[in-house]
């Protein structure tokens, strides 16, 4: 029965992803900055990368291409990999999207603190709707 | 055509959704009619596919290889009578919501970005058709990531700078979310060593003591919070009273009326069709008891909240935390009449919810605000409208021959199936404190004192009636006929109970 230091260096891998995981959960949690929940949520994401990458690897493995010189070699599982390659195109368009409402949000509310917006809200609560601030952006010049 | 329907169903909606951008350069108008035409075209694909199905033995499937690579190497789309409910009910919304939101459209986005409203919208219900028809448990991860981003997108593009904020909370919340559920789909890649759903049902019947594995159950926890958070499950449904009261009435009418049930139903899915019915039976006999507990909670706490709610939409939001719930109460109690309650519940609630958030959408058409007592007077000036609103919070009370009596009573006899009694008052409690905020809506509706001055000046317009009383119709049609209980019974003896 090994001890729990020595099971815990034997899968380092999955340590730095519970690690990097909880870093990033608790970013987006307690950071007041709307970009540093961003940064936060990046990293859960990438988080969950290495946990995939991790599991698709072989020990002894290589290179998952066909060795025609080596019929016995054996490879590395590709298929995380492939699935990961979805994910960060995924985790890409959340940012992308994340940090188009920060800069829509910037506009509005001329903050990019949480509690700052809050407290701008809570001033609104209770206004005809029709007289709350708009979300509109300034539409550019010959735009799409 | 017929053998292509279920590849076509979702790729149809998908590609217009892509050409809209394109044509909209051309033909402002050709936008909306692009959506109907898909959405209708999706609404054949599925009724076809359920009428084929429900014209068949049970547990029959259809099952659709992409590019004839046969499962598991391949991604296989599977229809099975569950999901055949869920296909038709959240095109047949879709469609619902876009004949209905062209007027609303109008008053609500700018003319500049309404081409791209109607992309993301068709983008979003094609997301979640992808969600509900897919037999592979990555492909359900990246079609939950299109209907995600894209409902994000569509509540942040409601008028006020509150909407933003709302639909930048949902963006991080609901990524939260779609994470868990990332990493419930690799703890269960790390073991099993497929993806494909039948194939991982299979693999864990061949081995049940895969059930015992801690890396197996590791996976049902990430599956169990991510998609509570997707489905606003009392305690998680923080993100959703702002969500649908700030997106712009269409967004919210669609969302609210589908997407936290296709998550419901991927529950359903998970549980049943990947881990199998024994797993929550016998290995995990607390887990069950503890979603039942939050299940419960979310029927009494969500109409608890909605009663003092002053905003209509956030009082129909809250009203959903306690609707999810119900739809939650039959995964669990894990018997034939408590899943029968639950999957006829999907349609019921969304035809309830959807009808409702028609009438919020006409009240901000109408007056531009959402609170409920503008509500005052309706009855005498849009009796059709407040017509609608009274069938449908009939219907959310569950008042018999209305289509949410029937959900509850085989809720109800579920409970007492599985001999679980203390529900049953609880069940009653819930419709209680529904009637307290319905009968509240009606008194303002119908019986204001007679000096008030209506703030609803007109009746809706034809375009919005007519897709209301159609919801409002479904609500007295499935209370009065029995078709809906027949198919949600066969679906639920086709997800195969295991021992009971």
């Amino acid at each position: 029965m090994p001890s729990l230091f020595e099971h815990l260096w034997s899968h380092w891998p999955y340590v730095i992803y519970i690690l990097l995981m909880v870093i990033g959960l608790f970013a987006v949690l307690a950071k007041g900055n709307l970009v540093k929940k961003i940064i936060g949520l990046n990293l859960l994401q990438t988080a969950v990368f290495l946990f995939y990458i991790s599991i698709g690897k072989v020990d002894g493995g290589t290179v998952p291409v066909y060795w025609d010189e080596r019929p016995d070699a054996v490879y590395e599982n590709p298929l995380p990999h492939v699935l990961m390659l979805t994910a960060i195109v995924v985790g890409v368009s959340i940012t992308a999207v994340a940090l188009a409402f920060v800069v829509r949000i910037k506009e509005a509310y001329k903050t990019v603190d949480e509690g700052e917006i809050l407290a701008l809200d809570e001033a609104d609560r209770g206004a005809p709707e029709a007289e709350l601030p708009r979300a509109d952006a300034p539409e550019p010049e010959g735009g799409v | 055509m017929a053998g292509q329907l279920p590849a076509l169903a979702v790729v149809v909606p998908l590609l217009v959704a892509l050409l809209i951008p394109l044509v909209s350069r051309f033909n402002r108008r050709a936008a909306w009619w692009m959506v109907v035409g898909a959405l209708g075209f999706a609404v054949y694909g599925a009724v076809a596919m359920l009428l084929d199905l429900c014209g068949s033995p049970i547990g029959t499937t259809i099952e659709y290889a992409m590019g004839r690579w046969a499962a598991p190497t391949g991604i296989e789309y599977v229809v099975d009578r569950l999901n055949g409910i869920v296909l038709t009910m959240i095109a047949a919304v879709g469609l619902i919501t876009a004949l209905w939101m062209r007027k609303s459209i109008r008053s609500e986005i700018s003319e500049k970005a309404r081409p791209g409203y109607y992309a993301t919208f068709l983008l979003c219900a094609t997301g979640y058709m992808g969600m509900a028809i897919t037999g592979d448990v990555f492909n359900l991860y990246v079609f939950l990531e299109i209907a995600s981003i894209t409902s994000y997108v569509l509540i942040g593009m409601g008028r006020t700078r509150q909407a933003l904020y709302a639909g930048y909370s949902y963006l991080i919340v609901g990524s939260i979310g779609a994470t868990f559920i990332l990493l419930g789909i690799g703890h269960l890649y790390m073991e099993i060593g497929t993806l494909e759903m039948a194939d991982i049902a299979q693999r864990f019947a061949a081995n049940p003591e895969l059930y015992d594995s801690s890396v197996v159950r590791t996976s049902f926890a990430f599956f169990t919070v991510g998609l509570a958070i997707k489905m606003a499950l009392f305690p998680l449904h923080g993100w959703q009273p702002s969500a649908y009261s700030r997106a712009p009435s269409a967004a919210s009418l669609f969302i609210a009326a589908t997407a936290t049930k296709v998550s419901a139903y991927v529950f359903y899915r998970i549980s049943f069709s990947v881990f199998g019915a024994d797993f929550l039976i016998s290995a995990l006999p607390h887990i069950r008891d503890g979603i039942l507990i939050l299940a419960v909670a979310a029927i009494f706490v969500g109409p608890l909240l909605a009663i003092r709610q002053r905003c209509l939409k956030r009082l129909l939001a809250y009203s959903s935390v306690g609707q999810i719930g119900y739809i939650m109460l039959g995964v669990v109690l894990l018997n034939e009449d408590g899943l029968t309650g639950g999957v006829i519940h999907f349609w019921n609630h969304a035809a309830a919810k959807g009808a409702l958030f028609c009438v919020a959408g006409v009240l901000v058409y109408r007056t531009g605000v959402s609170r409920v007592d503008a509500l005052a007077g309706m009855g005498r000036t849009a009796p059709w409208t407040s017509a609608v609103m009274t069938v449908a919070g009939l219907s959310m009370i569950g008042v018999p021959m209305t289509a949410g009596f029937l959900s509850k009573w085989y809720l109800g006899a579920g409970a007492l199936d599985a001999g679980r009694i203390s529900i049953v008052p609880v069940l009653m409690a819930s419709s209680l404190f529904t009637a307290m905020y319905v009968w509240r809506l009606v008194q303002l509706v119908w019986f204001a004192p007679k000096d008030t001055e209506p703030l609803v000046k007109e009746e809706a317009p034809w375009s919005m009636r007519i897709p209301a009383l159609v919801l409002a119709a479904a609500c007295l049609y499935f209370g009065l006929t029995s078709t809906s209980v027949d198919i949600a019974r066969d679906a639920a003896l086709s997800l195969g109970l295991g021992a009971p």
